[in-house]
């Protein structure tokens, strides 16, 4: 348990987003071994290191390549380089150290579910790291890794960078997907998933920027070298991305399993100018507030789930003793507010009236009951909205409620926010 | 403006590039609004025609993306953000500075055309640097007053950052002899305001 370099091993490295200097570090030796193998072999190898999906949903990467239909071609690899969960800058970080990294994985991933094109589909926001993949993509084409029979071994494989820009609903699969065929960024109906129908209707399979980073280490080490780190369900490592109230904010590479407790006290150095912690939140914006009495928690998928929370995209966000919890659900909800794209009305009407509830505490406007009327709405939103960015948006505030609930008693009977003085001082 | 003949060729070349031809409509976006600093709907109607689709196909695409400036904007583009983890870190009062340093409200550009800003709710992917913001799409993080200042001085002398024609923005006066509200537009509500 602990610090486990794995997918930042070389991160130090000066220059490790240039061709040489990754193959001087071991890189693509990981694709080159791969092409050695038929595709089934590799999906089997992935299914039996026990990788799950980094995105948030934490699906077994390779049961979802085997859900292709066989003979059914072209289809498609995406790897979703959205990042955009408040909280979450791990893709960000991989991509720029080292987007050889990202896609040496895509082209593993692209090889063994026998796609012959793949997609990146990045954030309009990261234009640097846009930048830095779309330089990796011309080296490796001239390095020989990509374009017709890659290495001499008769595959086939093209990779197109394709830019958003500015839609957090875009991370969601399916509307990444309508996003990439030039539509508006709107989800569509499962089932059909899209390993059946997907891009252009055609089989395709969407994996997140640090899964495909894991591949190339799993094909070089084996299956069982990677199931051998990290907890019974939940293999390997994660990068996490701590942020808020901790002395040192960053990203943080850590077996699967280890205790929050270390993430925030030992790596992070512990909350900032000597406050209590008063809660965190892993996994992103969407995800439900946890407190000091789950530090002991494994970070692990299975065991947030089980303290009531969920670990999502691998954020965690920090808070000390004077952070107005209202005011914290108040900007996700903001955030989800915006980022609804108006397709269903559960979502697009409860985050609007969410927000302004929200507002309304802030204000100093709030009446008796208004808590009650926060959680009705959340309950109409929850479960009843067209995708999952709807519901997401009920978890924080539900949790805020369920475990600060006297926070919003007293924004009423103060007739606004009791912490604005604490926190104006805290940062003069 | 017709688009120039660059730009046309890059977007014929984008139409091959993919499976389907639509899905050239936000590359061709982003090469509209890197040569002219905006998206007209004269320019969506141009794109139109370069990939043989309905004009009405380009504008209810543009218009779902945030980042698809419709107005001419400052030579400088910066985006502070607000949400939770950077707010915990001090962004609003960083959002106040940065209004009270331009002069001119979220939203708005300088008078001298150099700048315009705006604070946003989606996180923009640096939270371990917060409190951030992106000048020009490049990343400034672990913000304080004087980096703001030093910023701000930069950007007032220097050019945009690509290639095209100096944009002409609509001047706004300077806020004055009016208390300054806090940068966090987005996220601060409206009524009895009391903070600066």
């Amino acid at each position: 348990m602990g610090i486990k370099p794995v997918l930042t091993k070389d991160f130090a490295t000066e220059n490790l987003d240039q061709l040489k200097v990754y193959e001087q570090a071991g890189g693509y030796a990981g694709f080159k071994k791969a092409l050695e193998m038929q595709p089934d072999e590799l999906v089997e190898m992935v299914k039996k290191s026990g990788l799950r999906g980094r995105g948030g949903a934490g699906f077994p990467t390779g049961n979802k390549w085997s859900f292709l239909p066989k003979g059914v071609y072209p289809r498609y690899l995406v790897c979703n380089a959205d990042e955009s969960e408040p909280g979450c800058f791990k893709d960000r970080y991989l991509i720029e150290k080292s987007p050889h990294q990202v896609l040496e994985g895509i082209l593993i991933a692209s090889y063994a579910i026998g796609c012959n094109l793949a997609f990146i589909y990045i954030r309009g926001e990261y234009l640097p790291q846009h930048d830095a993949l779309e330089r990796a993509i011309d080296e490796a084409r001239e390095g020989g890794y990509l374009g017709k029979n890659v290495l001499g071994k008769g595959y086939d494989i093209d990779v197109i960078l394709h830019r958003g820009a500015g839609a957090y609903i875009c991370g969601e699969e399916t509307a990444l997907l309508t996003s990439l065929e030039g539509y508006r960024g709107e989800p569509r109906l499962k089932p059909p998933f899209p390993a059946i129908k997907g891009l252009y209707g055609k089989p395709t399979i969407m994996n997140n920027v640090e899964t495909v980073c894991n591949l190339p280490h799993i094909v070089n080490n084996g299956a069982d070298w990677f199931a051998a780190m990290g907890t019974a369900t939940g293999k390997g490592t994660r990068v996490w991305c701590m942020s808020g109230h901790v002395n040192r904010p960053g990203n943080y590479e850590l077996e699967n399993g280890t205790p929050i407790r270390e993430l925030v006290e030992e790596h992070g150095g512990g909350v900032w100018k000597n406050r209590k912690l008063k809660a965190f939140q892993p996994g992103g914006a969407s995800m439900m507030v946890l407190l000091p009495e789950h530090l002991d928690v494994a970070l692990d998928f299975d065991a947030i789930q089980k303290a009531g929370s969920l670990a999502g995209a691998g954020a965690m966000v920090v808070m000390d003793e004077t952070t107005c919890m209202v005011d914290a659900a108040r900007r996700y909800v903001k955030f989800f507010q915006h980022e609804s794209c108006g397709k269903c009305t559960p979502c697009r009407e409860g985050t609007f009236w969410m927000a302004n509830l929200f507002d309304r505490f802030e204000a100093g406007d709030a009446k008796p009951g208004d808590v009650d009327l926060l959680l009705d709405i959340g309950y109409s939103i929850d479960g009843r909205s067209f995708c999952p960015l709807g519901d997401a948006s009920t978890w924080f505030p539900r949790s805020v409620i369920k475990y600060f609930r006297n926070e919003f008693e007293e924004h009423i009977s103060e007739k606004g926010c009791p912490f604005k003085k604490t926190v104006q001082e805290a940062v003069a | 403006m017709p688009l120039a003949k660059p730009t046309v060729e890059h977007i014929k070349g984008l139409a091959a590039r993919y499976p389907s031809k639509q899905s050239a409509i936000i590359p061709a976006l982003w090469a509209v609004q890197h040569e002219q600093g905006y998206v007209t709907k004269d320019a969506m109607g141009e794109i139109a025609q370069h990939l043989a689709l309905p004009p009405s196909l380009i504008e209810a695409t543009a218009s779902f993306y945030s980042m698809f400036l419709t107005r001419p904007e400052g030579r400088h583009d910066v985006v502070i953000c607000v949400n939770a983890p950077c707010m915990l870190r001090g962004a609003d009062e960083m959002a106040a500075y940065l209004e009270r340093a331009l002069g001119v409200r979220d939203g708005q550009t300088t008078t001298d055309g150099a700048i315009t800003w705006h604070s946003t709710i989606e996180c923009l992917g640096a939270c371990g640097g917060a409190p951030m913001m992106q000048v020009d799409h490049q990343f400034e993080e672990n913000l304080d007053p004087e980096r703001i200042d030093a910023i701000v001085e930069r950007l007032r002398t220097t050019r945009a950052p690509h290639g095209g024609p100096p944009k002409k923005a609509e001047a706004v006066a300077p806020v004055k002899g009016e208390k300054v509200r806090s940068g966090a537009e987005g996220a601060r509500p409206r009524a009895k305001r009391t903070q600066t």
